[in-house]
């Protein structure tokens, strides 16, 4: 009940927050932290709760830009439908490649380098077909109006994130409390001895992935909307998969409130940074890098394990590594 | 549709473009070999010791190939104190914790290169980048001759290494058997750095072989590195047989996929071939049902 009070709490919040403030610098930075949020959130149900740790997210997040971009462009889908198929797409891809790599037993790094190559593959892919506008991208005509999904200020896209994060959070509780979700946690935890229990660990990392896949193939939707372009880097760069990885793992993986402390924590650190050393090229990926590293080796437990009172009900992170070994 | 000649200097041409993966994959299988895990920090290092070589060639004037001398130490100093002081600290016991290690790593040293250098894409001029050999009908770059005769070397040392010396003997064991090497008396933590440090001691070699042929910058490791993968997992993780076969085995299907299906179709070719792999035969070509 806490966390959902927390929850109602968190939407409240940020929905109200922008009426109070007219600072551009502010709504920009507050847009990106919740799209940041999404991303880490999506990747926190496969690779938290799920433990299968994904290198190639932005597979999922270049799929639903692309496909909310061609349903507009090339069939003239209203936005808000487009969104509909979008997710729906990328769930389905998500639901294809973990029923393909979870039905042939592949596990830890095997995982981590199947997502990367498929996000390698589709970006090339994209890179020389005609309908994804290949190196040139896709450009979404300026068209500003609520149907069109296009709104003149800052705060609508807010609105339209805060809305997917709380559907995200609403998710990753749901899972957290359900029978799913502690089958999820006895698989990523001991597979071999969650199979013993009568789990069928292919379904419930069917479930996660197809889950995880719908989440982040909203936040490229969204991106779309925002910026109105897309190209093969952009949409399957790996970029975007490490921006979500890592701002699960800084905030703390497997729990409900620790993806939304990284992506915020991992916000502002960036634009710290680009105040006192100014627009330089990769140091964003830098500060991203050796945070990583930094919180696996001091705070394996991710940000939210310093607020251990408030979290201790939360943290969930298992104390048995992913198998290396790859079947059973 | 293609005369002979053509099918000809392109097998040629994936022949030595697979000697440059087989350089890159020694040392990756090595590593998985005995840590078990995909060092994802394999293609940062790679573009390291490339820069490595470039700077020692335009600053002091030093020939790629007496950079070998220089390259190989300072690769291996780097893979053992990486494996020592990050690594191993941020490992907590736990794989998958090494697995987002090497991500972070690779992240840090991509990005630092790409502030240091910026993204200029660079190669250096020797005497004998131009200079061509003739291969029967077929003419082949100098360079690329000589890597293919270093990839030689190199497995052949390495493959020896691993039989007849001592830290041979004991990264055998470790590989096969922790626990039990650990009784016999083996340092277990330092076989792994000096695992680490000989992977990277290849890259070291495979830096001065490749950058009088190919060129540098801060990505370029990105796409040697998921070649190398590719070429690790065909042969099968920890087998360096493995690696020499699925790296000759990879040039050449570039190459020919390159020749009938045009450039980027060739690298699509590629992955597809490691996912079927990945999913079909884990183990790979040469490894051992696990």
């Amino acid at each position: 009940m806490k966390d959902f009070r927390l929850i109602v709490l968190f939407a409240v919040g940020f929905a109200v927050l922008p009426w109070f403030t007219h600072s551009g610098v502010l709504l920009n930075a507050l847009m990106m932290a919740l799209f940041a949020c999404l991303m880490s959130q999506s990747w926190n149900i496969l690779g938290g709760f799920g433990g299968q740790l994904s290198f190639g997210h932005a597979l999922f997040f270049g799929t639903g830009a692309y496909a909310q971009a061609i349903f507009q462009m090339q069939y003239g889908v209203n936005p808000w439908a487009a969104l509909a198929l979008a997710v729906s797409i990328s769930s389905l891809l998500g639901g294809v490649l973990g029923w393909i790599s979870f039905r042939y037993g592949l596990r830890g790094s095997y995982f981590a380098l199947i997502t990367l190559a498929f996000a390698e593959v589709f970006r090339i892919l994209s890179l020389s077909s005609t309908i994804t506008g290949a190196g040139v991208g896709l450009m979404l005509p300026l068209s500003e109006s609520f149907g069109n999904m296009q709104f003149s200020g800052k705060t609508g896209f807010i609105e339209l994130i805060l809305c997917m994060n709380v559907i995200a959070l609403l998710i990753t509780l749901w899972l957290k409390n359900s029978r799913l979700g502690a089958y999820l946690q006895a698989v990523r935890d001991n597979e071999d001895a969650a199979k013993a229990l009568g789990v069928n660990p292919l379904k419930v990392k069917f479930f996660a992935i197809s889950i995880s896949a719908a989440l982040m193939g909203a936040a490229g939707c969204f991106y779309v909307q925002v910026f109105q372009y897309i190209d093969p880097n952009l949409a399957y760069g790996a970029h975007t998969s490490v921006a979500a990885l890592v701002g699960a793992i800084v905030g703390g993986m497997g729990t409900l409130w620790g993806p939304v402390l990284g992506a915020f924590a991992l916000e502002l650190l960036s634009s710290l940074t680009r105040n006192f050393l100014g627009e330089l090229p990769g140091i964003n990926m830098v500060v991203y890098g050796s945070l990583l590293i930094a919180i696996i080796m001091f705070l394996p437990k991710g940000l939210i394990g310093l607020f251990s009172s408030m979290g201790a009900k939360s943290q969930v992170r298992g104390g048995i590594a992913v198998d290396s070994k790859l079947k059973s | 549709m293609f005369d002979a000649g053509i099918i000809y200097s392109s097998l040629l041409n994936g022949l030595t473009s697979g000697a440059v993966y087989i350089l890159i994959a020694l040392g990756l299988t090595l590593i998985y070999g005995v840590l078990h895990i995909i060092n994802f920090a394999h293609g940062a290092a790679l573009m390291l010791a490339l820069y490595g070589v470039y700077f020692l060639k335009v600053n002091l004037g030093l020939d790629p190939y007496w950079s070998l001398l220089i390259m190989v130490p300072v690769m291996f100093v780097l893979g053992y104190a990486l494996q020592r002081l990050v690594i191993e600290r941020a490992s907590h016991g736990k794989d998958e914790n090494i697995l987002l290690v090497t991500l972070g790593l690779s992240i840090v040293l991509e990005n630092l290169a790409l502030l240091f250098f910026k993204s200029d894409t660079r190669n250096i001029e020797t005497a004998y980048t131009l200079t061509t050999v003739a291969v029967g009908p077929a003419m082949i770059a100098l360079p690329k001759i000589i890597a293919c005769l270093g990839a030689a070397c190199m497995s052949l040392l390495l493959i020896g290494m691993m039989k007849f010396t001592k830290i041979g003997l004991a990264i055998r064991a470790v590989a096969k058997e922790k626990q039990g090497a650990r009784l016999m008396g083996i340092d277990v933590e330092h076989v792994y750095a000096m695992s680490f440090g000989i992977g990277l001691a290849c890259l070291g070699a495979a830096a001065c072989f490749l950058l009088p042929a190919y060129y540098v910058n801060p990505s370029v490791g990105g796409g040697f590195v998921l070649v190398a993968f590719t070429v690790v997992v065909l042969g099968g993780m920890g087998s360096f047989t493995g690696a020499v076969v699925g790296g000759l085995l990879i040039g050449v299907v570039e190459s020919l996929g390159g020749l009938f299906m045009g450039d980027s179709l060739g690298q699509v070719g590629i992955f597809m071939l490691f996912i079927i792999v990945l999913l079909i035969r884990p183990q790979g070509l040469f490894g051992a049902k696990r």
